[in-house]
């Protein structure tokens, strides 16, 4: 078992043609994920590494039946795109696409709601059920299949955290980077159900960063929902107010969303957090072998 | 982006939202001009600069006598403010905006911004305008009042009667009701026409003469919209910005300069924060934020070199690649270049990990130049730490 994605996960990856869809459309394909299809417009009847290509989202869909779409449409025409998908039938859309309008995400999200689909992202790494699909443009070697699962506001933020797991060998289920936007399709609260529901899971690691309330709001599910272990870490300690660390999200305003606080927050939840993110890995072997045994 | 207050105003204007007439100036000449122009009991000289609590630092006064604005402008144009929102270096004042003064029955407060958890905009009021909203929310928030708008229908007039009658407008002044619920109207229009991220007006204020007018506004529009918009685009004011920062955005590099003296460098905007955190961890503080992006290349991280060494406070540099889908030994040599090509002369600790690790490593190691290597993060904050710190003693004996 895993979450939201594994081996019989059909993908569709829109914006196929681009350089870095065609790469990493590529990558995925290597790492045993099954693309089935990709999405130009204008482009149906070519063929990238053997997928073939399809004007509309609703075409690749009647012919492939593939359930899962994965976005690298420019931040102008990447709303369109979800929206297309969404509309096709696709169950789950992950949208890599950095630099979206926030009032187009604010109209996607409105126009989503009550609906059959899922949205991971955008701006985000994607998703990856380790040794089984790779959803996104995470490296993939440094996952291992193991016990803990990862939900994470950033990209190689994640990767580090997930190396430290692989090297204690400790593995991963499913990694999700959610994204570093202000707006998101799906936040920390419904994976973390889905974490705790999920059998081979046995802990998780939330990344989070400055800004928002998204994870004192988790904090609070956490304390009256999730049993398993949940080691958390905040990026931004010594970030200043009101400036914005790179992530359109990341940034503290009227004093609040700082990370001391959010640590806090955790804390008083259940949370293992760990102040230093070189001890994320240690932290969780920790939590999972409170005495020290195996 | 943020914009001046004037330009906030001209953008209202446009949408039909009441302001004081007024006019920027950048000189004393101009500012007696202008106020030539204005019949008003009150003349307002108002410091322009992109940050909040100017009044307080000097940077508004009032007057009654026409003849006191250039003198008064004389005092505040080139004056340094320093705001609890400046920091300590301040601002300079290089533009003012000349207005008529309000008589003031009554101040509210309203902002208008996207609410994180449902996605929704929504609308803040309160009827203690003029204060410091946080203020508000901290003592009295019974007094703030919410108002999600659905995008899918835009603002409906339902909306305007809940902020409305919420706050009591009927008793302050019946005759604003219906202009205040209009006005909500226009500022969600501009809200969503000019893809804002933020709007404030505080205070709003109700007039003797029962009229509903911005006397302040601060507007901050989406980064990622601004191509749409020429006009905002317009509105830039570089002197606001940190010279460093400029030149790094040119770069399409991400830098935030901070106080401290370790310069760092980082891919991706998560692991950058990350890393800042590790060095204060060691012991030290981070000169900067500075994300080079996913795929770090001897161009990018040349740049990023050339504007750490700019920043005279920085004593040591710390490189922090994870290499996912770039290979390290990539990185190594784009390191390599960059530092023969810049000249680096202070301590460098570089940390590679991911995607050929060790052979980036390995190259940087023979490579003849001063740097270390570290595999661990925890290692190599420590030891940009202890290169710096070391440094810093033997001055210390020295001296």
């Amino acid at each position: 078992m895993s979450i939201l994605v594994n081996k019989a996960t059909r993908v569709v990856v829109q914006g196929i043609t681009g350089k870095e869809g065609s790469f990493h459309a590529t990558q995925c394909k290597a790492y045993g994920t099954q693309v089935v299809a990709g999405v130009t417009p204008g482009k149906a009847g070519q063929e990238v590494e053997g997928i073939p290509v399809f004007n509309t989202v609703r075409d690749a869909v009647k012919k492939t039946h593939c359930d899962t779409s994965l976005i690298f449409v420019p931040p102008p025409f990447a709303a369109d795109a979800i929206l297309e998908a969404a509309e096709a039938g696709i169950k789950l859309i992950i949208c890599i696409t950095e630099g979206i309008p926030v009032n187009d995400m604010v109209k996607v999200k409105r126009a989503l709601l009550g609906k059959d689909v899922r949205l991971i992202g955008p701006n985000c790494p994607g998703v990856i059920t380790a040794d089984e699909c790779k959803i996104g443009i995470m490296p993939g070697f440094i996952h291992k299949k193991g016990r803990v699962g990862v939900i994470s506001r950033s990209g190689t933020l994640t990767y580090e955290a997930v190396n430290q797991l692989t090297n204690l060998g400790l593995g991963e289920t499913t990694c999700i980077g959610i994204g570093g936007d202000p707006i998101i399709g799906t936040g920390y609260i419904e994976l973390l159900a889905m974490f705790e529901m999920d059998q081979e899971t046995e802990a998780v690691v939330m990344i989070g960063e400055i800004g928002g309330d998204a994870e004192d709001r988790a904090a609070a599910f956490i304390k009256e929902n999730i049993r398993k272990p949940v080691v958390g870490f905040i990026a931004g300690i010594t970030a200043p107010p009101g400036r914005r660390m790179g992530h359109a999200g990341a940034i503290i305003t009227g004093g609040k969303g700082t990370a001391t606080e959010k640590m806090k927050v955790l804390e008083a939840a259940g949370v293992h957090v760990v102040q230093n993110p070189a001890e994320i890995g240690k932290t969780v072997e920790k939590a999972l072998n409170p005495r020290g045994g195996v | 982006m943020n914009v001046h207050e004037f330009q906030a105003k001209q953008l209202f204007a446009q949408f039909g939202i009441a302001v004081p007439k007024g006019k920027e100036v950048k000189n004393v000449g101009a500012a007696e001009k202008w106020a030539a122009k204005l019949d008003t009991p009150v003349y307002v000289v108002k410091a322009q600069i992109h940050a909040g609590g100017r009044g307080k630092a000097g940077g508004v006064k009032l007057t009654k006598n026409r003849a006191e604005v250039p003198g008064l402008a004389k005092e505040i144009l080139g004056k340094t403010l320093v705001t609890h929102q400046t920091g300590p270096k301040g601002r300079k004042v290089r533009r003012l905006l000349i207005e008529e003064g309000a008589a003031i029955a009554k101040e509210l407060y309203l902002s208008l911004l996207v609410d994180r958890d449902s996605g929704w905009p929504v609308f803040i009021a309160s009827t203690e305008g003029g204060m410091e909203i946080e203020e508000v929310a901290a003592h009295s928030p019974e007094k703030l009042l919410k108002e999600l708008i659905d995008p899918a229908v835009g603002f409906q007039g339902y909306n305007g009667r809940n902020l409305a009658f919420g706050l009591g407008l009927p008793a302050i002044e019946p005759a604003i009701v219906n202009p205040f619920i209009a006005m909500l109207g226009n500022l969600y229009r501009f809200f969503m026409e000019k893809n804002a991220t933020m709007v404030e007006i505080n205070p709003l204020v109700v007039t003797h003469d029962k009229r509903l007018i911005a006397l302040d506004g601060k507007v901050s529009f989406d980064d990622n919209s601004l191509f749409k918009h020429a006009d905002v685009q317009a509105f830039r004011d570089l002197h606001e910005e940190e010279p460093l920062e400029i030149e790094a955005s040119n770069n399409n590099l991400n830098y935030v300069k901070l106080d401290g003296n370790i310069g760092c460098m980082v891919n991706g905007a998560g692991l950058a924060m990350a890393t800042m955190d590790v060095i204060k961890l060691a012991g030290s503080e981070p000169a900067n934020f500075l994300d080079v992006g996913g795929g770090a290349t001897k161009e990018t991280v040349a740049a990023g070199f050339r504007i750490l060494l700019k920043d005279k406070k920085v004593k040591g540099i710390f490189i922090n690649i994870f290499g996912g889908i770039v290979r390290c030994e990539r990185i190594a040599h784009g390191v390599i270049d960059a530092a023969k090509e810049v000249g680096i002369k202070i301590p460098v600790v570089v940390r590679l990990q991911g995607t050929n690790a060790e052979e980036g490593r390995k190259l940087l190691a023979e490579s003849g130049l001063n740097v270390e290597v570290a595999a661990d993060l925890w290692e190599a904050a420590q030891k940009i730490v202890a290169l710096t710190g070391k440094k810093r003693k033997k001055k210390e004996e020295a001296a």
